[in-house]
């Protein structure tokens, strides 16, 4: 019940700014030729609620790279409609189905939070909408949900994990225990992260669960200490992540019982964790301190922009506009020529922040995965744990 | 299992009990006593926890910080009792719903105003912030055995109040015919203000508390609010000592049920709740008519 007013509450809002967009908008949208009104780009992001960050910095990322290229994609104007997800599964559907009927968005971005993209995913499918994911990792998404005009500038849950199967193997670790959320995204994570480690000859001693989003955990780290494996690989985010690397350190494991995770395990959570998560390795695509021309300009230019330390959510938001522009520069900015443009943007070789970036017939991005420690309360580059990792797209029937 | 591992466990266990009874202490007495369901208690104990990170980091002190911390939540339970609360009581459970809802929306809105929605930590005070060697490889955070003897400690101090004090003995009247007791000439209504207020008080109390060894986020007062309400409701709405009960049966429960049944560990405390139910439909310690 309490969600459910919530919804209507914050639905109100929306739909009372999106009039107020309709009331300005005339003026844009009155002339006759279509294809010289601007491309309408729908942000379908969460800009309340927990990640309202992560969608800010993606609106960020993406608007920047727009702002640099002129306010031009493939010289047309762009223009933008705002929806907020607030990342709440239930609303997803009818919010993205105002984006494409009533505000006929031709391009929809979104989202972070995988239930809500894979209902958007959904409506993409039937309604044939051109859709980029800029954060979303569900494998399913680039796998059996996969279409010709969805696409992902982001990551999927496998490929983040999959390479420190074989990082660990090589650094002589025998048995490893897992522990993450009991939910879709802490499963694809360890699922890939184990496939890869035993197919090295590693063994997984324990899978330990947790309720989502529980933040209890006492119980599995004295499990830990009883189960005394080499090292322990987790996936958490947010406050649940904060709170399981303090609790590890608090329980002296760390001193005797290395801690590996997934990347978000860290990432935009260490100003929190603060001591507690010096040295833990993780593995991503991105670090905060890549040192190549492509990143280094990206900061300065986010910063400029918006005075943040710009971080792998800008990078994927901004890599969604990347995308969109190599599919709108091989058609002039005529989005009509839609197979022409769906091909451009498959395409596409980007040199992204993150690296270099392409995309494989799922359209799901193939970028190395980088091994990061961290260090001075930053997540600091210590290898390319994978060069050019693909994800297997299993489920997928594009050729 | 090993006998120390047990042994462990079972610390953990009550440890986490103990934790629930001091947030649900203050449920219970509001929801008993005056007969208020207040679902933003556990937007209280967030707010408890924000204004710990708050005061901590501008004072350096957490001592400061939990004094302070009580203190606000205090008057401003003073304060919406006395605009919002009064008017609820003996009305519709309905109504006293979409007040607290209500509450919530505008508690939640009032921390992202004045704290945003980053999670943040809180650091124990130094001399409790070292740990005790259990085993070869485990230790255990001074910190949390410090909870226990504290949560021990509001725990007497309730009972004390409750059961040897004057004002436990209005509290208690009132909570058990308060017509009678307000045509006894009683001040019984000053004496719900404050009740009202401790509850609120101890909630924020359990978020300052468990602020240190939790992490201070936005949500983290949505699962509290659940848990406190089962354990309320195992141990008998409106008992102090249900409650304390309620809290170690389900510290037990959740502790023991992620070691040997975790894949359903998730609903073992509301399988629990649902025996005891059947069992003592009005919870453990609770009385029969309510």
């Amino acid at each position: 019940m309490s969600s459910r007013l919530i919804v209507s509450r914050r639905t109100l809002l929306t739909g009372a700014a999106g009039a107020a967009t309709l009331a300005v908008a005339p003026a844009l949208r009155s002339p006759a030729i279509a294809q010289n009104a601007p491309l309408k780009v729908g942000l379908m992001l969460p800009y309340t609620g927990t990640y309202a960050k992560l969608g800010k910095f993606i609106d960020d990322g993406f608007r920047l790279y727009v702002e640099q290229k002129g306010g031009k994609l493939g010289g047309r104007e762009i223009a933008f409609v705002q929806v907020d997800d607030e990342s709440k599964p239930e609303a997803a559907t009818d919010n993205m189905n105002r984006l494409v009927g009533r505000e006929k968005a031709d391009v929809v971005i979104g989202t972070v939070h995988s239930g809500v993209a894979m209902a958007m995913v959904k409506v993409a499918r039937d309604t044939k909408t051109l859709m980029i994911i800029p954060n979303a990792g569900a494998n399913d998404a680039t796998g059996p949900a996969c279409a010709p005009n969805i696409f992902r500038s982001s990551f999927s849950n496998w490929q983040t994990t999959f390479p420190m199967g074989k990082v660990l193997a090589d650094a002589g670790i025998k048995n490893v225990a897992t522990i993450t959320w009991r939910y879709t995204a802490g499963a694809e994570m360890i699922d890939a992260f184990a496939e890869n480690f035993t197919k090295h000859g590693g063994n997984i001693v324990e899978k330990m669960t947790v309720p989502f989003p529980e933040v209890e955990f006492q119980a599995l780290l004295t499990r830990v200490a009883t189960l005394k494996p080499d090292a322990v690989f987790s996936f958490f985010a947010g406050g649940g992540a904060v709170k399981f690397v303090k609790d590890y350190a608090a329980a002296g494991l760390g001193k005797t019982i290395p801690l590996y995770g997934a990347g978000f395990l860290t990432d935009g959570t260490l100003p929190a964790q603060g001591d507690a998560a010096n040295g833990i390795r993780t593995t991503l695509h991105y670090a905060d301190d890549l040192d190549i021309p492509a990143n280094v300009a990206f900061l300065k230019a986010f910063k400029d922009k918006t005075s943040n330390v710009g971080d792998i959510y800008a990078v994927q938001g901004y890599d969604a506009a990347a995308l969109l522009d190599a599919g709108m520069t091989a058609v002039g900015g005529d989005d009509k020529q839609r197979d022409k443009m769906i091909a451009a943007m498959g395409a596409a070789k980007i040199d992204s922040p993150r690296g270099p970036l392409s995309f494989n017939k799922a359209h799901n991005p193939i970028q190395n995965i980088y091994l990061r420690e961290v260090r001075n309360g930053r997540n600091e580059l210590i290898s390319i744990a994978q060069k050019d990792v693909d994800d297997p797209a299993r489920g997928c029937k594009l050729a | 299992m090993d006998l120390v591992t047990f042994g462990v466990q079972l610390l953990n266990a009550i440890q986490y009990g103990m934790v629930l009874f001091l947030v649900a202490s203050g449920l219970t007495l509001v929801f008993g006593i005056l007969g208020v369901i207040n679902l933003a208690h556990g937007a209280f104990y967030m707010f408890g926890a924000y204004l710990a990170y708050w005061i901590a980091a501008y004072t350096g002190s957490f001592w400061i910080a939990m004094v302070a911390g009580v203190a606000i939540a205090f008057v401003v339970g003073l304060v919406l009792e006395n605009v919002f609360i009064r008017r609820l009581y003996g009305r519709d459970h309905l109504v006293q719903v979409l007040l607290s809802f209500g509450l919530i929306l505008v508690i939640d809105e009032a921390r992202e105003i004045l704290f945003g929605k980053d999670v943040h930590s809180v650091a124990p005070p130094a001399w409790l912030s070292g740990s005790i060697q259990l085993t070869d490889n485990l230790s255990y955070p001074v910190y949390r055995l410090a909870i226990c003897g504290f949560c021990l400690i509001v725990a007497a101090l309730i009972f004390f109040v409750i059961t040897r004090t004057k004002i436990g003995m209005i509290v208690r009247a009132g909570a058990e015919n308060r017509e009678m007791t307000r045509v006894l000439g009683i001040k019984f209504d000053v004496v719900n203000r404050y009740v009202f207020a401790v509850g609120i008080a101890l909630a924020a109390l359990g978020g300052i508390v468990i602020a240190p060894i939790s992490t201070v986020f936005p949500g983290m007062g949505d699962g509290m609010l659940i848990l406190s309400f089962v354990v309320v409701v195992l141990g008998g709405i409106g008992s102090v000592a249900g409650a304390a009960v309620g809290a170690l049966l389900i510290g037990l429960t959740d502790t023991f049920g992620k070691v040997f049944f975790p894949s359903v560990s998730s609903i073992l405390i509301y399988v629990l709740m649902a025996a005891v139910l059947l069992w003592r439909p009005n919870g453990i310690l609770g009385r029969r008519e309510v």
